[in-house]
């Protein structure tokens, strides 16, 4: 659009035609005061707060709802407009009930940052307040009336932003109050949302009131552990008797790919990582029963019984197992370990998405693939399968914002009634199993459309539905684990008649594209690279196993027969997740190390207890293949990161740590240890080290040191450096990523969580079964009108 | 129902039917009525805009925005549907003009709608009747029913090949509706909240169309303007002020009613000749000219013109055409606390300074008449008011803080009165509402 020129204080300022005045003042760095006014909701024009003086206009104008003209002059700072503004902070104040030393919000509230601007610090009123009592509307949201001020920023994020609808105003006047949608609580997708916008404490969170002082906690910008989304969370972290407890999850810093959005796991299911079920010492089976032990014991025994089976038994009587929710560089770790150390290629991992389907597809493609930016941008979006409301959160959030500030076209083909049909402006419902169908017939199979021609979508619809898509350019084709395969193949095939189509593979858990960009597979090493084809992994590690290894069900086939003498199990749960009879492991030896006694630490002889993402530090690539920052927020006295513990097992197994973990190399500097660690201090200095052209390496047990590894050996991951340290997203390619392999699709068994549920974390979680909708089947699909 | 009464000053043009039975259709046509509107069926859009134009007539709601005019902001062509609605939602204290209309005279309302729709190209209008108007619901609603019967509504109205429907809708009761864009989204089935404009409702209005909306009484007014023609109806009244006003007249007087006097007619002669003046010989002390949202007149101040122009200069509005007049024995702190009692309770909460301004008046008024007023209380009620003045989202927060601010500044020694815990002196001992410590 047309620029438009204005003058704001007497400084010029241009932005494109449509733009508000309010936006138009902060491009020039003017502030204007809000509280209803929110970037992306629609205009309320409620709080009265931005009023400024527009030339030739009798009286003030508010900034939020006006849209700058040419010419038009603007003064956003006199006595009159202080004065206004200080009026409407005092009538704020009349009724609020001032209890700010022991609000949740205080020190982090916009009236109290507004009162300390305009100086309402005199009271006009000696008449006694309105006062409404308090109210609990779900385990995890409070509502304190008498603070509301009734800014209506948590109606709109819920109904235009959420799609949820759950929040209303009732009554009028004074009396105005804003009301939950079952009267006296909420049934909703309890994503906090509402709590996080609101500008005041009026709306709480049930796991964070009344426990601490925003002041009193450090804040860690860190990645999710939960859904394989990546959104960016702020994690509020305060000493506590076991180490650091982390006490508040939100969404303070709006720089992440997940901008304003988080859901109710990012928020509040942190919960897991202080349950009292949690593992704080190494556990050893003495006479049939896991005993307490120290480390040392437990590392020697692992040490020595890995050495002594590899050496008789060889590598292929050794199986390992990894981790969907471990960072990039333990994965990384652990597959250099088992091929290097262990002598094995029999390692893998719980599969949700055929990530090297998709690779092979997409060789000689490059920028084939969409970050999850791109799907907030994109002009048209296909989904086919997968139900992102239940599954992927920020990326529901992303496909329906697009819908309704870009005018974005959807189009759905599922074998549900999904809840985004709501923004597709094309809705196909399929039959079941026949997203494969579907895939063949976008890529030029006209026979597979008798397959899922129905009866409100004949062939003519669908031939007409694949013209239209043809002609989209910059499409966006999402598509959840139902395709896999050949028909993966065939959706690239469809993408690249394309102009500008961009492909996004779904898959379940917080780094499963991580786990499997790493290579924890059998037949493939990190970037889809195959076994027999080691190349310069080869060159870098030396003697490594040159044929395909075990998948997990060979593993239990070669562990049946007696052959399988060692089963290390990494952060995973494979027992429970695929049923498998636990007699099976009765011969092996069996490690686990893991934050429960899980249904596969039972079995173990040794368990070593594990720290979860939230308490070390590394990266994260999440279904997009957005590659982000992991910090350590927490820590739990007793645990170690995974990462430690197989470079400690390495090292008692008497290998060179120095090949496995190229550290020490870079210059040793203070990374604020000695300071105690602020948040954000490892940060600052990795900023400088990477300008200065120096390395994070300081020891064995630090990630960092082997994500220079990564970044050299791992095609797509050649991303820049500073930009992950500095807590933004890199989006990592997979183009070119060698030649990928075809797997036995049968191995992929999608996790079925839902909004409420998230694997062995989720059954830890105090709060993510406290919410009633958890006892829901389909919670995200009761109907609410939209208005 | 209530009794009619007259004055020889009067000029009957909206008012000339009343009484004599016009509800009934065939009594309608009668007394000339649907005359005008087939005149309009014969006539090109412009013309009647013209005419309307030039005829002078001002919205009879209260802002007195030229009614001509508005209707020429009506986009010629729209993709959406055109719609015309009429505000009878009469709920400005001290008004009661539409309901005689709406009692007396149904039809010249409706046909007011369907000249308004011929001459914008709209096909629809609606009639929004104001809640507590349930009697006067099923008058509308015959009136409709006949007027279909006959075929002056519907499909191809009096033969003409035009097609115009009318819907009556009956409000919930809220004053906040009363104001244009709040109507629309009550119309819409929303909470009566103002909308953000621009968009004004001529471009985006009801249901996104483009929309007229006027006053009962102009909509009433504009049949007489299509038959009279627009000089004569100009020359009712002073320059830029075309036609009569149905003024309501109502307080102190000997004489209470609802009378039909040209535009700029004297106040002073309207409260003592046409209003019979004030009963038992006693003083008169204030007048509230045009509804209880325009800042008071004194007794001094009373000698002027009521048209929309003379009334602005006197630092007042001429509004809606509610005069309420108060003698020497009422309380004006009494008085402003009524006033406010009404506009808290009417306030629709969406912006701050209307939602919490109104209720903060209400409470220190409602303590300060009581007895328990201090001497800073009088400052901030000014204060108050006048920061709620010009800086809420529609015109409510400015209707609340006007009276309030005159009576302050002109009856500022009748607060001084109240202070130190002495009783109104208004007032008998005892007879005092208790103090509403809670809302």
């Amino acid at each position: 659009m047309a620029d438009v020129n204005i003058t704001v204080d007497g400084k010029k300022v241009t932005a494109p035609a449509g733009t508000l005045l309010i936006e138009a003042c902060k491009s020039v760095g003017i502030e204007v005061p809000s509280f209803c006014y929110y970037p992306n909701l629609s205009l309320q024009g409620a709080c009265r707060m931005c009023l400024v003086k527009v030339e030739k206009m009798p009286k003030l104008q508010t900034a939020c709802t006006t849209v700058i003209s040419e010419g038009m002059a603007v003064t956003t700072e006199s006595d009159e407009i202080r004065q206004a503004r200080k009026s409407m902070v005092e009538l704020l104040l009349g009724n609020h009930p001032l209890d700010c030393p022991v609000c949740d919000a205080g020190g982090e509230c916009e009236l109290q940052d507004m009162t300390f601007s305009y100086g309402a610090a005199e009271s006009k009123y000696i008449d006694a307040k309105n006062h409404k009592e308090e109210q609990q509307w779900s385990p995890v949201v409070f509502f304190d009336r008498p603070r509301c001020i009734l800014c209506y920023r948590c109606v709109r994020v819920c109904g235009e932003g959420m799609d949820v609808w759950a929040l209303g105003v009732q009554n009028r006047g004074v009396s105005s109050i804003i009301a939950p949608n079952q009267g006296d609580h909420l049934e909703c997708e309890e994503c906090g949302m509402c709590i996080d916008i609101c500008p005041v404490g009026a709306l709480t969170s049930g796991a964070y009131r009344y426990k601490t002082r925003p002041w009193e906690m450090k804040h860690v910008g860190t990645t999710c552990t939960h859904c394989a989304d990546g959104c960016k969370t702020t994690l509020g972290v305060r000493r506590s008797d076991t180490g650091m407890e982390i006490v508040r999850g939100d969404n303070r810093d709006k720089s992440g790919i997940n901008g304003d959005f988080l859901c109710i796991k990012g928020r509040y299911a942190f919960d897991f990582a202080h349950h009292e079920e949690r593992l704080t010492q190494p556990l050893i089976r003495k006479n049939g029963r896991l005993t307490p032990s120290t480390w040392e014991e437990a590392f020697k025994l692992i040490g020595k019984r890995f050495v002594e089976v590899r050496d008789k038994d060889g590598g292929q009587a050794i199986g390992v197992f990894g981790s969907n929710r471990t960072t990039n560089e333990e994965n990384y770790l652990l597959q250099k370990f088992a091929r290097v150390v262990l002598q094995t290629n029999n390692i893998d991992h719980h599969r949700t998405a055929d990530f090297p389907a998709l690779a092979a597809a997409l060789a000689g493609k490059p920028e084939a693939t969409a970050s999850m930016r791109d799907v907030f941008n994109a002009p048209a979006t296909l989904l086919i399968g997968n139900d992102p409301t239940e599954q992927h959160p920020l990326l529901a959030w992303q496909i329906r914002n697009n819908v309704r500030l870009h005018r974005a076209r959807l189009y759905v083909i599922n074998s549900l009634p999904i809840k985004l049909r709501r923004q597709a402006a094309s809705f196909v419902q399929i039959p079941e199993r026949s997203e494969g169908k579907v895939a063949e017939f976008l890529a030029g199979e006209d026979a597979a459309v008798e397959a899922i021609a129905g009866a409100g979508t004949g062939r003519d619809a669908w031939i007409a539905l694949r013209d239209k898509l043809r002609a989209e350019p910059n499409l966006i084709i999402i598509f959840g684990s139902e395709l896999r395969g050949k028909d993966i193949a065939s959706v690239v095939k469809f993408a690249s008649g394309i102009p500008g189509a961009k492909i996004v593979c779904l898959s379940d858990y917080a780094n499963s594209r991580g786990a499997a960009d790493m290579g924890l597979y059998p037949d493939l090493l990190p970037g889809y690279q195959r076994v027999s084809d080691a190349g310069k992994f080869q060159e870098e590690w030396g003697t490594m196993p040159q044929t395909p290894g075990l998948a997990l069900p060979e593993m239990v086939e070669s562990a049946k027969a007696g052959q399988l003498k060692v089963f290390y199990v990494v952060g995973a749960n494979p027992i429970e997740q695929f049923g498998i009879d636990p007699f099976v492991f009765s011969s092996s030896f069996v490690v686990v190390q893991d934050m429960f006694l899980t249904e596969t630490a039972l079995i173990a002889d040794v368990v070593l207890p594990a720290a979860n993402a939230y308490e070390k530090s590394g990266t994260f690539t999440n279904t997009c293949g957005d590659l982000q920052l992991v910090k350590q927020a927490g820590d739990v006295t007793g645990t170690k990161s995974d990462f430690e513990m197989i470079v400690r097992i390495a090292g008692v197994m008497g290998f060179d740590i120095r090949r496995l973990v190229p550290f020490g190399r870079g210059t040793g500097m203070d990374m604020g240890q000695s300071r105690g660690v602020q948040s954000g201090e490892a940060d600052r200095h990795g900023v400088w080290l990477e300008a200065s052209g120096l390395e994070l390496k300081m020891n064995p047990f630090d990630s960092m040191a082997i994500l220079d590894e990564i970044q050299r050996l791992v095609p797509g991951y050649d991303v820049s450096r500073m930009s992950i340290l500095t807590g933004n997203d890199q989006h990592t390619t997979l183009s070119g990523s060698g030649p990928g392999a075809l797997h036995d699709p049968e191995l992929i068994v999608p996790s079925q969580d839902s909004l409420f549920s998230s694997g062995t974390l989720g059954r830890y979680s105090r709060t993510l079964n406290s919410v009633i909708e958890n006892r829901q089947k389909h919670p995200a699909e009761a109907e609410v009108a939209a208005d | 129902m209530a009794d009619l009464v007259s004055h020889p000053d009067e000029v009957k043009v909206v008012s000339k039917r009343f009484g004599k039975g016009a509800t009934d259709l065939d009594r309608y046509l009668e007394l000339d009525g649907y005359k005008a509107v087939q005149k309009a069926l014969g006539m090109q859009p412009e013309a009647i805009v013209n005419l309307v134009k030039d005829s002078g007539l001002r919205g009879r709601g209260g802002a007195g925005f030229n009614t001509g005019m508005k209707w020429s902001f009506v986009p010629k062509q729209s993709a959406k549907p055109k719609y015309i609605l009429c505000n009878g939602d009469e709920s400005e204290p001290g008004t009661c003009k539409d309901r005689l209309i709406f009692e007396h005279d149904p039809h010249a309302v409706i046909e007011g709608v369907v000249i308004a729709g011929i001459a914008t190209g709209s096909h629809t209008g609606y009639i929004y009747i104001r809640g507590e108007y349930r009697y006067l619901l099923e008058i509308m609603q015959k009136a409709i029913k006949d007027a279909y019967a006959r075929g002056f509504l519907g499909k191809n109205i009096f033969g003409s090949g035009y097609d115009f429907e009318v819907y009556w809708h009956g409000g919930a009761g809220a004053y906040e509706v009363g104001e244009e864009s709040a109507l629309m989204e009550s119309l819409e089935g929303k909470r009566g909240i103002p909308r953000i404009r621009p968009p004004f409702p001529a471009v985006v209005g009801l249901w996104g169309g483009p929309t007229v909306i006027n006053n009962a009484e102009t909509l009433a007014s504009v049949p007489h303007i299509l038959l009279g023609g627009a000089e004569w109806f100009s020359k009712l009244g002073p320059p830029k002020n075309g036609g009569t006003r149905l003024f309501c007249l109502s307080g102190h007087l000997n004489r209470p009613g609802v009378y039909e006097l040209p535009m700029g007619y004297n106040l002073k002669k309207m409260i003592y000749e046409v209003g019979g003046g004030i009963p038992n010989g006693r003083a008169l002390k204030a007048v509230v000219p045009g509804g209880s949202s325009c800042p008071i007149l004194t007794a001094a101040e009373i000698d002027v013109s009521m048209d929309f122009d003379s009334m602005m200069k006197a630092g007042t509005m001429l509004g809606s055409g509610g005069v309420v007049v108060a003698d020497d024995t009422t309380c004006m702190v009494k008085f402003a606390l009524r006033i406010m009692k009404f506009y808290q309770h009417e306030s629709c909460g969406w912006c701050i300074p209307c939602r919490e301004g109104t209720d903060w008046l209400k409470k220190t008024l409602t303590r300060f008449h009581s007895g328990g007023g201090v001497k800073k209380d009088i400052d901030n009620i000014q204060y108050l008011a006048e920061n709620m003045l010009g800086r809420t989202f529609c015109p409510l927060g400015d209707a609340a803080a006007m009276p309030t601010i005159s009576i302050v500044k002109k009856f500022r020694k009748e607060f001084e009165d109240h202070l130190e815990g002495r009783p109104c002196p208004f007032e008998k001992a005892g007879t005092i509402e208790p103090v509403e410590m809670m809302a």
